[in-house]
């Protein structure tokens, strides 16, 4: 199920700015890749080229290659929408949809794509919230809108919403910067838990974060006010915090810039 | 501890905060208010102003500045601002809901004798409008019902989806040209609107009067409202939902359909209930297009028919003719309960579609 992600050669724009410049790199499967970098560094449009959420802004646009295995998200023919049902996305705010219960919000994918079977719905439920740590606090309130959970589980709600629709590859955009500490430890189990199935990509201000849960880690910068974003390397995380490559990196992590 | 002397050292005394000051008890307010309406009434009456307008703008002012010296004597200038401030939206609250009230009591006490069960079920035919107390509005709402809802199923669509390209698609000059003609839409003045309809589909395209080209008129008259009212209903609707939807692989139409319009459900039903409220009361272009008439016509695509404001109309314009000044009071009676039980049940509505946050 999860797969390879290989960029070549990627530059994101919007409008005429060139947000991120020829960036190419590869994403190992099964496994949890961390993105870090100062902020405007391009870390998140980065990630949303991954699922093709980028062009969903006004004047955006993207070029270069991103294979999922072998097959290129920005070849003739691609269709978006299938894009994103095989690379899901949990966002920095969690995002229920206001209008739909608990259930409604995590079977949300699959029924706007058209499966009606109650059975199946009932399975993804459970299957979805077990995976994402919630089943156990909201099984008495399945009917209960989304809105009304606590931030923590709300951002729960939304992992298991994205992984109700079985995606090969989960991106996260600072899926905790919104959340106090212990809900910030339950998610960051909740990754450990998911890379058996998924490649799960994470964008991250938090370097301890990024050391606790990643197996490799991305530097992203710029090289100065108004310039593009351009990844500075991608190594094992071990590595990247104890002897990274370039003196950036390190002047980064050790807070010594920025 | 040797901070804390410095500090206090440096602090001039003039500056020194006191936490406790005088305050006027909770009832002030009542009691100035109560003592201005007296004052006022009785210097009205002293000076011999007939008004009762003049002696309710007389309160209004000495409760102002009464409140103000008051406050400023006993508690300080800032606090008298405050209170200031306070009496002016008290004030204007009093003075905008004074004639709403008012409008309402008169109708009602004027109108409530006409009202009886003939008077709803039966219509004018044979009725000699000026000799008898006879006939009723049944005919006028039949019609009413019929033009505002064929109007409505016009001008609710169209706006609808106008706003949601407006929102959802729109951009460049084609989005900012509409947007251009929604607001002039929204200042037609309604005669205009039913010339319009009257040279283009009765005189150049040879249509009968009828209900139906009356409510071509009135969808005019409603759409750049329900366009408006959606288009910033579908604003509130955050990105994130969207981009939420989108990265579940949920195409984009079918985002807007399933995501978007449900949450924006209750504010955008809200919306068209003002606007059916809106065209409910307008009489010109019925007048020019329905043209009215004395007997029932439930077919709103063929002949003449009565609406209620242009009923209220014809029965008062006969004139000195108290027949027809209790009908006209009858009819507004009703027309007013009409528009109020629809803005009851968009209130409803919207109260019951919009989405729960709480738990």
């Amino acid at each position: 199920m999860a797969k390879r992600i290989d960029v070549s050669g990627l530059s994101a724009y919007y409008g005429s700015t060139r947000a991120i410049d020829d960036i190419s790199m590869t994403i190992e499967p099964r496994s949890v890749t961390a993105f870090i970098g100062p902020s405007g560094c391009g870390k998140s449009t980065f990630l949303r080229t991954l699922n093709r959420m980028h062009e969903v802004i006004p004047g955006a646009r993207v070029e270069g290659k991103v294979l999922l295995d072998d097959e290129n998200l920005y070849g003739a023919n691609v269709d978006p929408v299938a894009v994103r049902r095989s690379v899901g996305m949990v966002f920095q705010r969690p995002n229920p949809f206001p209008t739909m219960s608990i259930y409604d919000n995590v079977v949300a994918g699959l029924k706007l794509a058209g499966v009606k079977k109650k059975s199946v719905l009932d399975g993804v439920v459970e299957k979805s919230l077990q995976g994402a740590n919630l089943w156990n606090e909201v099984k008495d309130r399945l009917g209960k809108p989304g809105a009304g959970l606590s931030g923590g589980q709300q951002q729960r709600l939304c992992i298991a919403r994205a992984i109700a629709v079985e995606p090969e590859v989960l991106l996260m955009d600072e899926p905790c910067s919104a959340l106090d500490p212990i809900s910030t430890l339950a998610i960051e189990d909740l990754i450990g838990e998911l890379k058996s199935q998924f490649t799960i990509v994470i964008v991250t201000h938090n370097m301890q974060q990024a050391a606790r849960v990643s197996d490799r880690t991305a530097f992203f910068n710029l090289a100065g006010v108004g310039q593009p974003g351009k990844l500075v390397e991608l190594d094992d995380t071990q590595r990247i915090f104890s002897n990274p490559s370039v003196q950036a990196t390190e002047d980064y992590i050790s807070g010594r810039f920025g | 501890m040797s901070s804390t002397v410095t500090i206090t050292d440096a602090t001039p005394p003039q500056l020194a905060h006191r936490l406790t000051a005088a305050r006027l008890p909770r009832w002030a307010p009542a009691a100035t208010a109560a003592a201005s309406v007296a004052l006022g009434c009785g210097i009205g009456a002293a000076a011999g102003l007939e008004s009762r307008v003049q002696w309710g703008l007389l309160s209004a002012l000495l409760f102002l500045v009464v409140s103000y010296t008051v406050s400023a004597s006993v508690e300080g200038r800032r606090q008298a601002k405050d209170r200031f401030a306070t009496s002016l939206v008290w004030v204007s609250f009093v003075c905008a809901v004074v004639p709403l009230v008012s409008l309402t009591f008169y109708t009602v006490q004027q109108g409530i004798d006409a009202i009886s069960p003939e008077f709803l079920t039966h219509s004018m035919k044979g009725v000699v409008a000026t000799l008898s107390p006879d006939g009723g509005i049944y005919h006028a709402i039949i019609g009413t019902i019929e033009q505002v809802l064929l109007a409505t199923l016009i001008a609710a669509p169209i706006g609808l989806l106008t706003a949601v390209y407006l929102v959802e698609y729109g951009r460049g000059r084609l989005a900012k040209a509409v947007t251009f003609f929604v607001d002039v839409m929204t200042g037609i003045p309604s005669v205009v609107a039913g010339l319009f309809v009257l040279s283009l589909w009765n005189i150049a395209l040879g249509f009968q009067y009828s209900g139906f080209s009356g409510s071509l008129a009135l969808a005019i008259l409603m759409m750049p409202v329900v366009v408006r009212s959606t288009e910033e209903m579908l604003k509130l609707v955050p990105n994130e939902l969207r981009e939420a939807s989108y990265a579940l692989g949920v195409p984009r139409w079918k985002t807007i359909l399933r995501i978007v319009l449900p949450t924006a459900i209750g504010g955008i039903t809200t919306g068209v209930m003002l606007a059916v409220a809106r065209i409910t009361g307008e009489t010109a272009p019925v007048m020019m297009l329905v043209f009215g008439a004395d007997f029932i016509n439930s077919d709103p695509f063929d002949g003449p028919q009565q609406s209620l404001p242009l009923y209220i109309w014809q029965q008062y314009s006969q004139i000195n003719n108290d027949f027809g000044y209790q009908r006209a009071w009858g009819a507004a009676l009703v027309l007013i309960a009409f528009v109020m039980g629809l803005n009851l049940v968009a209130r409803g509505v919207a109260r019951w579609r919009s989405p729960k946050g709480g738990h």
